[in-house]
């Protein structure tokens, strides 16, 4: 690792590479997901799926599947109650259809069963009567004022009359004079370009049990990145009070963001009080591409003018995305980040978003940015082309500092790009050589990153070890980061604390694992936390040294007198305060609770080469350096974890990953065959260059870095081929056959 | 449909189980047998989160039938080690943080172990080709092929 | 009086101008202000709206303090994955 920043403090644990607490636990096959869950009596459920990419159901006929012997309950959309706010009902009707189903594989009905045979044999005993209706797959087709009608009457105020009804929102952002801005720009390029709509492709699909009484109570386990939003949607749609809810969450087999949505717990909840029994339902590989979130599928325009010595005058971009069937506003944040690298004077972003027969849109890492920048980072890469300059010496020369105003409208404070850009410009990967059929591309990529609404609870135990709750599911060495923390902040060792992901009974409530948020934000719970508990210890040392509580402070896991007149006492360690805690006031126990700002926006630089095979059209990835700004990394391991993960998930975005529609409108590619993920033998190594500006906005300086690493590979991927074969792709995926074609001059 | 009675070793173990004709090995494991170390990701033996050995040859056990595997050895992740002792490239999965959900882990130890126990010294374009069966999603691979090597190092030297 | 920078499909509900001026301590006074001023931007308001406040996006917490000469920058309600 690199350490190029300044930090603001010395640490003792945060910036280690500790053991993971559920380590043992993963290697030996014990760690339990949300499939490896198990109650006396439980039934197995299944869910019934539409074959039609568009359709009125007319009638669904159960009777023959509920006779079935075997069978113990079935459901359908009339089983879950009727929503009147608009967001909780789009949920509603994508979990079980009512009046039409909206693509294909939406839900539109469920059984309980003995085991999966016999439900597979009642789902086929369902009669759905189905009326088609004329669809819809493609954004621009969708666009068109004659398209078919996803869904009608969705419409926001911002969408000027006359417009196709599948245009849900519009939405516009910059600042500016844009015609002066190219008025004064040596060369403009305007290209269009499209993105397909991939999957998050966690190897674990959607997985709960569930059990509900006739009385309401109910209980779920299941693999989600947020159980207390489980609980807020569960509840409503099965008409019960969250307290009556209690959702724990499983180890979780990766998200990305896909497993912020709510699918298959409220199904599996009406199954189970309908049957009295506890129902499991456990999606196959199948289910998960056709009805859980794939990301927009996008069309874009980018027209930027630069001058010959490489300043951008003007930045123009209007992104058409459709988030399926149901209304999204992912543009807005594609819309916000597709310039927020840059230092402009004229900039402007017009977002629109299209209705689809496709499944849902769910969250997929920094959601709509890496669209946007893709676009975006091709057009300047083919000026630093067209005007001959170096492109990492271009981004430099444009790039935002502490005091831009950014494109999306606020003024940035300290960030990290140039520091990010300055490094790959010093990496030896920048000038190494390249070889014939290659190509070397470089992008830049933004995030947001988000802190959010968080609880923490934090106990000292009578032996002198810490106990940490907290509410936000571990997917990629999160627990790790959160217990290095609170070390750091008490002054004891990692090894003395253990933290946990507690259910949702036992703490308030925690948004989502997303965003970026957890290190920072159960980070910075944790810490208030610790200093919550360690007041009411140095309390307790002030009673047994008999002085005023103000005259204690806290150093290295230990209360001392604040000074020569608070009186000589030898340090009280926190094991000791901890071992008399029952005799001098009770439990000792820290907690915080709290909306956390301040999460610090982050950016990351990745150079790639490739070699395309001119005979195949196939793309080899030869080296990747991935270089980003992390505040702090708390735990190194996993902030490069982060960046390599993401950075091959964008990798396969670039190359080979897409939702293929046929003509019917139903999804050709259905698995993980057909949707090809990255392999290992497909990959190189991921160098990783941790760079560390501090956020301003926490104590120990850390950022989100999560989601910024699949922002730039799609344009890094897509610039070095067009620099290898010479000829630009403006269509993501770059896949043999689209590559072939180019070649060919198709 | 009558079921049909297995006897086989698993894991060191003689076990014996009943199961469907069309049952896979893989439900056996995890639904009769309590083994839910293997993962299903997809059924169709496209993801290698299920692999096991059966008679020292690695196969996704989605694609196996319960009822193939009669007389046969098994050993799943739950075999890798025994006691409260690690296998070397469990201990290097941790060291090295070749995980992030963990998900595809036990499948990825049972082939890497498969590899070892064939070519204890492969080189990194070997055991990426040899992976190449065992998707995983977190960690774009490069801290999963330290680790086996760091294992594969450390094995050859015990 | 802080000046609040507007994106821009908001605009048109306040003549089309990039920054209005409203009498605001915090996040909620800043949104009730600007619905009873221009009303025409309550659906955008009630479906959900971020705040930047001197470069810090907020989401939801309402007492984010603002002061006369903070930076405040309208933005649609944001989420991540």
């Amino acid at each position: 690792m690199m350490d190029t920043g300044v930090s603001k403090r010395k640490f003792k644990q945060v910036g280690t590479r500790p053991a993971r607490p559920d380590g043992v636990d993963k290697v030996k096959g014990r760690a339990m997901y949300g499939a490896d869950m198990t109650a006396p009596g439980m039934l197995t459920g299944r869910i019934l799926r539409s074959p039609h990419a568009h359709a009125e159901i007319v009638s669904i006929d159960v009777s023959e599947a509920v006779a079935l012997t075997g069978v113990k309950a079935v459901v359908t959309g009339a089983d879950l109650v009727a929503q009147d706010d608009i967001a909780m009902r789009d949920i509603q009707i994508n979990v079980l259809a009512t009046d039409k189903v909206l693509y294909d594989g939406h839900a539109v009905a469920a059984v309980a069963a003995v085991n999966a045979d016999v439900a597979r044999a009642a789902l086929k005993l369902i009669k759905v009567t189905y009326r088609a209706l004329p669809h819809v797959t493609d954004v621009d087709a969708a666009m068109a004022p004659d398209a078919p009608v996803v869904q009608a009457g969705r419409s926001l105020e911002t969408v000027p009359a006359g417009m196709s009804a599948n245009v849900t929102n519009q939405c516009e952002f910059g600042h500016g004079n844009l015609d002066a801005g190219f008025a004064r720009a040596d060369l403009v390029i305007e290209r269009s370009f499209t993105t397909a709509a991939t999957h998050q492709g966690y190897i674990e699909p959607h997985a709960c049990l569930a059990s509900m009484t006739s009385d309401g109570k109910a209980e779920v386990w299941c693999c989600t990145q947020g159980h207390f939003n489980v609980r807020s949607i569960c509840a409503p749609l099965l008409g019960i009070e969250a307290s009556q809810l209690r959702v724990t969450a499983s180890e979780i087999g990766g998200g990305f963001g896909g497993k912020t949505a709510v699918f298959i717990e409220p199904v599996a909840l009406a199954l189970s009080r309908k049957s009295g029994r506890p129902v499991k339902i456990v999606m196959t590989r199948d289910e998960v591409f056709k009805a859980t979130g794939p990301t927009v599928a996008t069309s874009m325009d980018v027209k930027i003018g630069m001058t010959k010595d490489g300043r951008i005058t003007a930045g123009d971009a209007t992104l058409r995305y459709s988030g399926g069937a149901f209304p999204c506003g992912t543009v807005e944040m594609g819309a916000q980040s597709a310039f927020a690298a840059y230092d402009l004077e004229a900039v402007r972003t017009l977002g629109w978003n299209v209705l689809t027969n496709r499944p849902k849109e769910a969250a997929y890492r920094a959601p709509g940015a890496p669209q946007a920048i893709y676009a975006v980072e091709s057009v300047i890469d083919e000026l630093c082309q067209k005007l001959n300059l170096d492109p990492l010496d271009v981004r430099i020369k444009n790039a935002a500092t502490k005091g831009t105003l950014s494109s999306y409208g606020p003024t940035f404070d300290d960030i990290g790009l140039m520091a990010t850009l300055e490094a790959a410009k010093n990496h030896p990967h920048y000038s190494a050589p390249l070889g014939k059929n290659q190509g070397r591309g470089l992008s830049a990529g933004f995030w947001f990153n988000f802190g959010g609404n968080t609880s923490v609870s934090l106990t000292v135990n009578t032996d002198g070890t810490v106990s940490v709750s907290e509410g936000n599911p571990d997917i990629g060495g999160s627990r790790a980061s959160i217990s290095l923390m609170a070390a750091e902040e008490l002054g004891i060792g990692y090894d003395k604390v253990r933290t946990i992901i507690a259910d949702t009974a036992s703490l308030g409530h925690n948004d989502n694992t997303d965003g970026s948020r957890v290190t920072f934000a159960v980070g910075l719970a944790t810490i208030h936390a610790a200093r919550d508990v360690i007041k009411k210890m140095c309390g307790r040392a002030a009673r047994m040294w008999d002085i005023d509580e103000d005259a204690v402070t806290w150093v290295d896991g230990a209360a001392v007198p604040a000074g020569d007149n608070a009186g000589k006492f030898p340090p009280m360690t926190l094991a000791e305060i901890a071992a008399t805690s029952l005799q001098t006031g009770g439990p000792l126990a820290g907690h915080h609770e709290f909306t956390a700002d301040g999460a610090g926006v982050s950016f990351g630089v990745h150079l790639c080469d490739i070699e395309v095979d001119p005979e195949t059209g196939h793309t080899s990835v030869l080296r990747y350096t991935v270089f980003q700004d992390a505040g702090k990394a708390v735990h190194p391991d996993y902030v490069e974890g982060q960046m390599q993960g993401g950075a091959v998930q964008g990798i396969g975005w670039a190359l080979n990953e897409e939702y293929i529609y046929g003509r019917d409108g139903r999804l050709q590619n259905a698995g993980f065959l057909d949707y090809r993920i990255p392999v290992a033998s497909d990959l190189p190594k991921i160098d990783t260059v941790i760079l560390e500006i501090p956020n301003p906005g926490h104590p120990y300086g850390v950022r989100g870095v999560g989601e910024t690493p699949i922002v730039p590979p799609l344009a890094a991927v897509s610039n070095a081929v067009a620099r290898a074969i010479g000829m630009r792709m403006t269509s993501l995926p770059m896949s043999p056959p689209r590559i072939l074609k180019a070649l060919s001059g198709g | 449909m009558k079921t049909i009675q297995v006897a086989t070793t698993i894991n060191g173990d003689a076990t014996e189980f009943v199961c469907a004709p069309d049952e896979s090995l893989l439900d056996v494991l995890r639904n009769r047998l309590g083994l839910t170390g293997a993962k299903e990701g997809c059924g169709t033996g496209d993801c290698g989160a299920c692999t096991v050995t059966l008679d020292g040859r690695m196969v996704c056990s989605c694609l196996v039938l319960g009822a193939e595997v009669e007389g046969s050895t098994i050993t799943t992740i739950e075999g890798m080690s025994t006691g409260d002792a690690l296998h070397p490239l469990q201990q290097a999965f941790i060291d090295h943080a070749a995980l992030q959900c963990g998900i595809c882990t036990p499948g990825i130890l049972v082939a890497a172990k498969a590899l070892l126990d064939r070519n204890p010294d492969p080189t990194d374009t070997e055991l990426r080709y040899w992976l190449a069966g065992n998707l995983c999603r977190c960690t774009g691979y490069d801290k999963i092929i330290a680790a086996v090597q760091d294992a594969a190092a450390k094995m050859r030297t015990a | 009086m802080v000046q609040v920078t507007l994106f821009g499909s908001i605009r048109a509900h306040a003549d089309g101008r990039a920054k209005v001026e409203v009498e605001a301590r915090n996040f909620k006074e800043l949104l009730d202000r600007l619905v009873e001023q221009y009303p025409g931007m309550k659906p955008q308001i009630d479906r959900g709206v971020s705040v930047a406040i001197d470069g810090l996006v907020y989401k939801e917490a309402w007492f984010a303090p603002i002061k006369p000469d903070s930076e405040v920058v309208l933005l649609p309600y944001m989420q991540g994955g």
